[in-house]
């Protein structure tokens, strides 16, 4: 009895000790990665998950607000907008400020956990999830209970007709130009796809330099919206239905795909596209090895600061050859939403009337180099900045369009998208036709 | 005998004090394990028997339909197996590696300054974080970096290599890496090792006739056995863990060239929103690795 006693207490010890040096193992070697998305890095400032809301007492409320905005802009910027609301309400704003990937992270565990702050900064790429688990607050119902204006918005994010996201600002993705290439190639600024397609053949031959670049990086495949869509858009086309993919069959598509394998079959798109992610591509335009890029507005200052002798310019994304309509101009957005754990809904929608009215919105879009949200804001854009200039008059020429807010599991639609035209443009896949008819039979499945 | 003796305990029996000492200097390092890795596993692994979790919020209890999900999944079974290769290779390749560069630092031939410096730097890549390793090797490994440079100098490579965006060379290029960012681990070990090993042993081989071959693979391996095996199945637990590396150079792709079960879970869990399917993922993952650990720790306790 007792060796049985003892080979029993020696097993138990075994495995305990198997399973902490397992979980050691865990602990020590697995370094976090700094940045990428999604990743659990400590917070930069005091934000961490945000404690049950806020510190109600009395007359005293303190929403908090959970972004990752106060990191992006000049520091202390964000502080003097929201204490403008402070002076005006008497609610104070406790500023919960992240890193852009840990926000994504953060909302889903606190919305979980019950510990969500009372306003949250949102990617529209996220609102349909976060209004499934019921996270976010439907916006719709306290704008009207506000008797609130909404027709000043410049967009909604909807999920099943109701408002869960107001995009703030936003920040557009022209298409750059390295003038510098284009002059050495003698080609002119092309103005449809046939056109394009010439100059960044005649740029590749005569400068060896790429005519265009794509990230296709599956880690990050914001390029499927970013650059791959804004084709499509540009030339006023659109791969939903009702709100519905509507991939397969779809002529614009076909034509889009079509294209852009055209330039990579041409060698004329940037190597290293299917590893590349968007800083990569910003980086190869900056050092000069590519002509035509698709970026955001965002990037004109460090694309400058870098390279200040770098020729640049802004143009119109080239569209389908014969299209004379709109074009669409693709844009991400700082966008902003209510938890729905919040114990005071109405304040924070009395905060967020704030950040969208006309004067603090043109405020908030100068200092981030965005356009705004409200479209009757005015913002007062430093005249010396001409490109930044150029840029909002052609985005005002068209319309904003980003059909990836809104969708179930957007990024992982994109991700999705992405092996596929891979595997089109390898010639695995033999046609478009093909292409978009598989990849429609996997998109269903998220919207069931 | 000594009747006006009061002390009636046993000399040798500790205090209920005494005893607990021990466990006292343990208590805030087993409650930090157990808050922030006991109770975390504990969860997942219940995660991992309902249809899903967090963003659910009445989750239904399914048994083991998670695990069948995850076996069915084609992207599992590439993943397992690029992950096979992946460990596989980054193991015998660390060995090698490990145990010549620590043959040579333990050499008599060199002098002990030598030694000494080249054992710092061959022990550099260990040093840094994945992050650091990623942004270089990529960097490195760009289409316009500087190993295609070289090759193109040396005549060797055709038109640039795409190192990680081509399926061809993605897995290829990702083992490197890591095979480069873990050699020094097994290096340091297996150094320890050969200084070790007494003088006598080779001596008595020498006088026996054996060459250095024979030496080597006849009385240095042997006598470096309990530490291979060892650094093997500590080697094996991390890399089948290993996610930084992969996610920051190619995240699991190009399509699924180099989809690991780690990247595979990762996706599952903050891509798809499908976090019991994810924790069935981690907990085969952990059963798998404490499989391995269960032998280690048996071949330890052999040792002793």
């Amino acid at each position: 009895m007792l060796k049985l006693k003892a080979v029993h207490n020696k097993s138990l010890a075994m495995l305990m000790m198997a399973l902490l040096l397992v979980l050691t193992a865990c602990g020590s070697n697995n370094a976090s990665p700094s940045g990428t998305s999604g990743s659990s890095g400590s917070p930069t400032s005091s934000g961490s998950s945000g404690s049950s809301g806020n510190s109600g007492g009395g007359s005293d409320i303190t929403l908090e607000f959970q972004q990752w905005w106060g990191v992006e802009l000049p520091d202390g910027a964000l502080q003097e907008i929201v204490d403008g609301f402070t002076a005006q309400t008497g609610i104070k704003i406790k500023l919960l400020s992240n890193p852009y990937a840990d926000t994504r992270t953060q909302i889903a565990a606190g919305a979980a956990a019950g510990t969500m702050a009372d306003v949250v900064g949102l990617d529209g790429s996220w609102v349909y999830d976060f209004a499934k688990q019921g996270a976010i607050a439907n916006l719709t119902a306290l704008m009207q209970a506000d008797g609130y204006d909404d027709s000043q918005l410049s967009d909604q994010i909807r999920v099943d007709g109701n408002t869960y996201m107001i995009p703030v600002v936003n920040f557009a993705y022209p298409m750059y130009v390295n003038l510098d290439l284009v002059n050495e190639a003698g080609v002119s600024i092309p103005a449809n796809w046939t056109e394009f397609v010439n100059a960044t053949k005649t740029i590749k031959e005569k400068t060896g330099k790429a005519g265009w670049a794509i990230p296709l990086s599956t880690e990050s495949p914001s390029g499927i919206q970013n650059n791959f869509m804004s084709w499509l858009w540009a030339s006023g086309g659109s791969m939903l239905k009702d709100g519905k993919p509507n991939l397969a069959g779809n002529a614009d598509l076909i034509a889009t795909l079509e294209f852009v394998k055209q330039l990579f079959d041409n060698g004329v798109v940037a190597q290293g596209a299917y590893a590349m992610k968007e800083p990569d591509m910003v980086e190869e335009f900056t050092n000069g090895r590519v002509a035509f890029m698709t970026d955001s507005l965002a990037h004109l200052t460090t694309i400058k600061s870098e390279a200040p002798d770098l020729n640049i310019d802004f143009i119109p994304i080239p569209v389908k050859d014969g299209y004379t309509g709109k074009s669409g101009m693709d844009v991400a957005n700082w966008g902003i939403g209510i938890a729905e754990n919040s114990k005071y809904k109405a304040e924070a929608m009395k905060f967020i009337e704030y950040m969208m009215s006309p004067e603090v919105n043109a405020k908030l879009a100068v200092l981030a180099n965005a356009f705004p949200g409200n479209i009757h804001a005015q913002p007062d854009y430093p005249a010396d900045n001409t490109l930044f200039l150029k840029a909002y008059d052609i985005y005002q020429a068209g319309y904003a369009i980003n059909e990836f807010t809104g969708l179930p599991t957007s990024e992982e639609l994109m991700r999705q998208f992405d092996e596929q035209l891979q595997l089109y443009l390898d010639g695995d896949t033999k046609t478009a036709a093909e292409m978009l008819e598989k990849t429609q039979e996997i998109w269903v499945k998220a919207f069931k | 005998m000594n009747t006006n003796s009061i002390n009636m305990r046993k000399p040798d029996s500790p205090t209920l004090r005494k005893k607990t000492e021990p466990y006292l200097y343990l208590l805030p390092t087993l409650l930090l394990m157990c808050v922030l890795l006991i109770i975390p596993i504990i969860m997942v692994i219940r995660y991992s028997f309902y249809d899903n979790v967090i963003i659910n919020k009445n989750p239904v209890f399914v048994g083991l339909e998670n695990f069948k999900l995850i076996f069915e999944n084609s992207t599992f079974v590439v993943a397992v197996k690029n992950t096979a290769v992946f460990v596989g290779g980054s193991i015998v390749f660390h060995m090698i590696l490990g145990l010549a560069f620590a043959v040579v630092l333990n050499t008599k031939y060199l002098h002990r300054r030598t030694k000494a410096v080249s054992r710092v730097l061959l022990a550099l890549p260990w040093m840094f974080t994945a992050s650091v390793i990623a942004i270089l090797w990529k960097m490195m490994m760009n289409p316009n970096g500087v190993i295609n440079y070289l090759l193109s100098v040396a005549n060797l490579g055709g038109s640039h290599i795409e190192w990680l965006a081509s399926r061809d060379f993605a897995l290829f290029s990702i083992t490197l890496i890591n095979i480069w960012a873990g050699y020094p681990f097994y290096m340091v070990s297996l150094l320890a090792g050969l200084q070790g090993i007494p003088n006598d042993l080779h001596e008595a081989a020498a006088i026996d006739g054996a060459n250095v071959s024979q030496r080597f693979f006849r009385v240095t391996l042997p006598q470096l056995k309990p530490i291979i095996i060892s650094l093997v199945m500590l080697d094996f637990v991390w890399t089948i863990q290993q996610f930084a590396l992969i996610w920051m150079t190619t995240g699991g792709g190009p399509i699924n060239a180099t989809e690991m079960m780690s990247t595979f879970i990762y996706k599952l869990g903050f891509s798809k929103y499908e976090y019991a399917q994810a924790s069935a993922s981690a907990v085969i993952l952990l059963v798998v690795c404490t499989i391995v650990a269960i032998f280690y720790v048996r071949h330890q306790r052999g040792q002793e």
